[in-house]
């Protein structure tokens, strides 16, 4: 690569208590591409979301060691300010949870706490962000009701579109797509793919499917060590390692 | 026939028995307030305070107690929502799981919510000897404001430790802190269990007739400021009910008539308000 990427970790390491559930990640997450975790459930892949964006700071009895970077600053060290490197890395969770609020309120929460307090600004930026979720169309004529009224695929794309309009640069998603019809995971899928050109983008699943469909990039986590890790084609067809490939044909979970 | 049959059928109209005995309860109560309360019960009773001699059979109302019982109970609530809510969004959102403080809090409010009424008025009342003060209306809110502090802390508590953890994910996620989560995401979705909280505690503090007998007094007057005197109605309903005059005994009930129908309409207002505000929450 000939630039820095967005995210780099070194010698990663997590413990709950004394569980040892991340150990000694090394990775660098390509920019504006979809990297795609995958690993059996419980193996760490969503801890290691919970690092970047330091959510895992509400876990208690965490302990980190080793180094994040993100546009090469530690966002472990004690200077960092949470709320901006929050900003920085969206997240878009397995199952969407819109806040108790309306519709627009929702997309204008984060832009909010961020200072903007313009209406004129806010009405753009909420206009903007539902287009680009293709839910305005949809929405325009009732901004002001409920976003808990929406369906479920709807209020997944009300997520995105609320997460986008923070304007991070890495978007992230715990299995997105889990709690969704087909439909709607297609759609979440093709958004991503399209989000890719502006943004890097780390998804976690255990579908394997869906690592087909919208990987650039694979990684393979195993009970917390990270086994592999490279482009797509290779990683998912012709994996260097054992365990690799043993998951993949499902000899193992 | 089947003994486990016969054991299902059995439980079944037990709880059913159960269930009946709580609602015949409620009308029995309702039916004599009613029964005996509504004659007495005229316009002079709601619109004036006692004139001479009210007591032995004479002209004039409760309006004293009425709004005695009103600020007290509103100013209470008030008073007591402002100091738990810091306390239990505390507890739930910056302290840590499991951390001594929380327990002790926690605690706490069960040891508070088990003390006797009676005991809260005589501690006020030595409160305020000890500080010089007179039985005043300010005197009577404070001490109902920790009379329903448990009941209303713990209330909330419930409420919010009910609610969804991945909300907050979502809005730390989204770059907010701990305080615009807990004021724009966590409060508005327990809003409905915050006004039932309320309720119940405006009720628990306005029927409350031990801890303000030494603390509020009674005043034929309505309270002008906040240290002048209070009347009550469960005050009002004892003093009344012990007059040998059957027609005095009368307002007494209908003196229960008017309290209880206040705790209704507060009911209410309070559910009308919640619905406005709380459209929005997450079911």
């Amino acid at each position: 690569m000939e630039y820095e990427p967005h995210i780099k970790t070194n010698n990663l390491n997590v413990y709950y208590e004394d569980h040892h559930v991340l150990k000694n990640i090394t990775l660098a997450i390509p920019d504006k591409k979809i990297t795609v975790i995958i690993g059996p459930s419980g193996c760490g892949k969503s801890t290691l979301l919970k690092v970047f964006n330091r959510l895992i700071d509400l876990d208690e009895g965490v302990k980190v060691s080793g180094e994040v970077l993100v546009d090469n600053e530690n966002i472990f060290a004690k200077s960092i300010d949470i709320s901006r490197i929050r900003k920085k890395m969206g997240l878009l969770l397995q199952k969407p949870f819109p806040l108790p609020m309306s519709i627009f309120d929702n997309v204008a929460y984060g832009p909010r706490i961020h200072g903007i307090k313009n209406r004129r600004e806010l009405r753009k930026i909420v206009r903007k962000y539902l287009q680009a979720v293709n839910l305005w169309q949809e929405v325009k004529n009732r901004l002001r009701t409920p976003a808990s009224k929406l369906s479920l695929g709807q209020q997944q794309r009300l997520c995105m579109a609320r997460g986008l309009a923070v304007e991070p640069e890495i978007i992230m998603g715990d299995e997105p797509t889990a709690s969704l019809d087909p439909l709607s995971s297609k759609f979440i899928e093709t958004k991503l793919i399209e989000l890719k050109k502006d943004y890097s983008i780390i998804v976690v699943t255990h579908g394997l499917r869906q690592a087909r469909r919208i990987a650039d990039y694979v990684g393979f986590i195993y009970l917390g060590e990270l086994v592999e890790f490279g482009p797509a084609s290779q990683v998912l067809e012709n994996p260097r390692e054992e365990l690799t490939q043993k998951y993949i044909q499902g000899i193992i979970s | 026939m089947n003994f486990r049959i016969i054991e299902e059928k059995f439980f079944e109209i037990l709880m059913i028995v159960s269930s009946v005995i709580i609602c015949g309860v409620l009308v029995l109560i309702l039916g004599t307030i009613i029964v005996k309360g509504l004659p007495s019960i005229n316009l002079e009773m709601i619109t004036q305070v006692p004139k001479g001699g009210y007591y032995l059979g004479g002209e004039g109302g409760v309006l004293n107690a009425i709004l005695g019982s009103l600020y007290l109970g509103i100013g209470a609530v008030i008073l007591s929502v402002a100091v738990s809510l810091p306390v239990v969004l505390y507890i739930n959102i910056y302290a840590k799981k499991n951390s001594f403080i929380l327990n002790f809090t926690r605690f706490c409010f069960d040891v508070l919510w088990g003390v006797p009424a009676i005991v809260y008025g005589a501690f006020g009342f030595a409160l305020m000897l000890f500080l010089g003060m007179r039985p005043s209306l300010l005197a009577g809110i404070i001490i109902i404001a920790i009379v329903i502090l448990p009941i209303l802390s713990r209330s909330i508590d419930e409420v919010i430790k009910n609610v969804p953890p991945e909300l907050s994910i979502a809005s730390y996620t989204l770059g907010a802190n701990k305080l615009e989560t807990a004021v724009k995401v966590i409060l508005k979705q327990s809003l409905p269990g915050i006004c039932t909280a309320v309720i119940i505690a405006f009720g628990r503090g306005i029927g409350n007739a031990a801890a303000v007998l030494f603390t509020a007094g009674f005043t034929d007057n309505i309270p002008q400021s906040l240290t002048s005197p209070a009347a009550t109605l469960p005050l009002a309903i004892f003093f009344q009910y012990h007059s040998p005059l059957e027609q005095v005994k009368e307002r007494a009930y209908a003196a229960a008539f008017i309290l209880t129908a206040m705790i209704l309409i507060i009911n209410i207002l309070v559910r009308l308000i919640n619905k406005i505000f709380s459209k929005n929450i997450l079911k």
